[in-house]
């Protein structure tokens, strides 16, 4: 699953997506106020049109999220205009299948043609307003807006590797190597266009690697526990989604502590949802300090392009950790986003 | 070993970049006779290692826990005769910003022979930066104030301190278990330490933390005005009318 996945210019949400779901009731009903407010010069009148006016537009509006949310996958395998054609029929279908329902003849609103014309226009002017966000965040957009977001180059870490690498080339050769081996890897995922999803086990071995290459500056100083073997190594994750944490972790919970600190990562799956935990000795300003803010604004941002609502990324300082807390959703590659 | 062989003191919280540092020393002997003092993982070990060592020349790295070299360097102004000090670092975009700014010089990690070679030379000569540069230099408050005592340093770490008084020409600096006569104004130790103290009176500081609760008592002229109780001393500082609101939201904040 890629950001580039698509080679069409536009097509449909995920109607799947708790985010677009969401965005689909706000917006139907946000429609449904301005056609109240269009049909009243009274502002009195106002209150009593829109309960009226919702009464009738909820029912078939939740109908079709529903749908959608049921047939989400089918519809996200067709191509962008038979699909679009299938939301469009089916949202006018829903409204005057509903309309006929409820509606004893004539009440007013009454029509079941203007009831599924009205479905249709909904959808389309929804349909339209995921086109124009799309648009926002389109390929490219988003492409360059994850190469800015990942592939930073932390200067701390590598001058510091460099050194230490150059302090144990004489007495340790073979240490040495090793040491210059993990670097490179890390740095060709630090360069590599990072827009695929890797799966959370990939993550965890570059974060590993990352911690090698600690221990060789840090030695006994730095401690990890790794808490990972109830969640499934095969789900979907946002490259560098943890490597950055855990480098916030050593630099503000690590190095100034003066005696060895432990730095814990626990993953599990929950349900839908994978849940990680990082947590690290707190020594204060870490919540402030403004590297760590932007790595934290940086996996934010990413999970977001990538899952929109549906991850969440929380911090907390208390008993003298600092916790990072993300929740995201379990899928496996092949899954249809 | 002759008089001008340098004795040089390797200060870095990491143990490779030590042995970087020994081994580009080693490098040097030929050119440049030197012998490795001693090495320290923080200031504090390295004010200790000072104590009984004579050191012409000292390479100290910012970034360390306890101590960081910052305040190490301000503590070496206690002593009687200092070592000369090179600061080194792997990267440290806002230090090194203030070291240009301050025309401190400074080495980078990982350094070359020649760089260190030119750098210890310079400093054979060099006098430690001023007290006032490296308080521009250090971002953050001192972990401890030092007291020369007869040649010696002696620290006084800032969390254990209950309250800091002036009195005549000198501040003493009030712990559990005794007091320091301090040659550093009240004002300075104010503004440093803003987050820890707060100012019950126009001659005293109590830290925060160190505030049990207030006392109400008859002053001399007759009128009523209040008193600092401390967690863990009898003493009793008197608050001035002046500061009684700000000690009290001080207090209120901390309880909450």
């Amino acid at each position: 699953m890629s950001i580039r996945q698509n080679p069409e210019p536009t097509r449909l949400p995920d109607f799947g997506n708790l985010g677009v779901m969401l965005r689909c009731l706000l917006a139907v009903n946000l429609l449904a106020l301005a056609a109240a407010l269009a049909r009243n010069a009274e502002l009195s009148r106002l209150p009593q049109e829109i309960v009226e006016l919702a009464a009738l537009v909820e029912p078939p509006l939740i109908a079709c999220v529903v749908l959608f949310y049921a047939f989400a996958k089918r519809l996200a395998a067709l191509p962008y205009l038979a699909a679009l054609t299938a939301v469009e029929a089916a949202s006018a279908l829903v409204a005057a299948l509903f309309h006929a329902l409820l509606v004893p003849a004539g009440a007013p609103f009454s029509g079941v043609t203007r009831a599924a014309l009205w479905g249709a226009a909904a959808a389309l002017v929804v349909l339209f307003y995921f086109d124009l966000r799309n648009r926002a965040y389109s390929p490219a957009v988003a492409e360059a807006r994850l190469m800015a977001l990942t592939a930073r180059i932390r200067p701390h870490f590598l001058f510091n590797s460099l050194n230490a690498v150059l302090g144990v080339i004489r007495s340790d050769p073979r240490r040495a190597e090793a040491a210059l081996e993990e670097l490179s890897d890390l740095f060709r995922v630090l360069m590599a266009e990072n827009k695929s999803l890797v799966t959370l086990g990939e993550e965890f071995a570059l974060c590993r690697q990352y911690l090698e290459l600690e221990h060789l500056r840090l030695g006994d100083r730095l401690r990890v526990e790794w808490d990972i073997d109830a969640c499934p190594q095969d789900a979907q994750v946002p490259p560098l989604m943890l490597q950055p944490l855990l480098e916030n972790a050593v630099y503000h919970g690590v190095e100034p502590a003066p005696a060895p600190a432990t730095v814990t990562i626990r993953a599990l799956r929950e349900g839908k949802e994978i849940r990680i935990a990082l947590t690290n000795p707190y020594h204060g300003a870490q919540a402030q300090h403004s590297g760590n803010r932007m790595a934290l604004e940086n996996i934010r941002e990413r999970l977001m392009l990538f899952y929109d609502l549906e991850a969440r990324l929380e911090t907390a300082a208390a008993d003298g950790l600092f916790s990072v807390n993300i929740r995201l959703p379990y899928r496996i590659t092949g899954e249809a986003s | 070993m002759n008089a001008d062989t340098l004795r040089v003191l390797v200060v870095d919280d990491e143990a490779p970049a030590r042995a970087r540092m020994k081994s580009l020393l080693a490098d040097l002997a030929s050119e440049l006779p030197n012998r490795l003092a001693g090495e320290a993982a923080n200031g504090v070990e390295a004010l200790a290692l000072l104590e009984s060592e004579p050191v012409d020349v000292a390479l100290v790295d910012i970034r360390m826990p306890r101590m960081d070299g910052i305040e190490l360097v301000r503590h070496l102004h206690g002593m009687e005769h200092p070592p000369s000090v090179i600061f080194t670092t792997a990267y440290d975009q806002y230090a090194v910003q203030a070291f240009e700014l301050n025309a401190v010089d400074y080495l980078v990690k990982p350094v070359r022979a020649q760089r260190l070679h030119a750098a210890l030379e310079k400093a054979r000569r060099a006098a430690l930066p001023p007290r006032e540069t490296l308080e521009k230099l250090g971002s953050e408050a001192r972990r401890h104030l030092s007291i020369s005592e007869r040649g010696r340093i002696l620290l006084v770490p800032v969390s254990e301190i209950l309250y800091l008084k002036a009195e005549l020409k000198y501040v003493t600096a009030r712990t559990s278990a005794r007091e320091f006569l301090l040659d550093e104004s009240l004002t300075h130790l104010e503004q440093e330490f803003a987050a820890r103290f707060v100012r019950v009176h126009r001659n005293c500081l109590v830290a925060r933390e160190a505030i049990a609760g207030f006392e109400k008592s008859a002053g001399d002229d007759g009128e009523a005005h209040w008193l600092v109780l401390l967690a863990g001393l009898p003493d009793k500082l008197p608050v001035s009318r002046r500061q009684w609101p700000t000690v009290k939201a001080a207090f209120a904040g901390e309880v909450r």
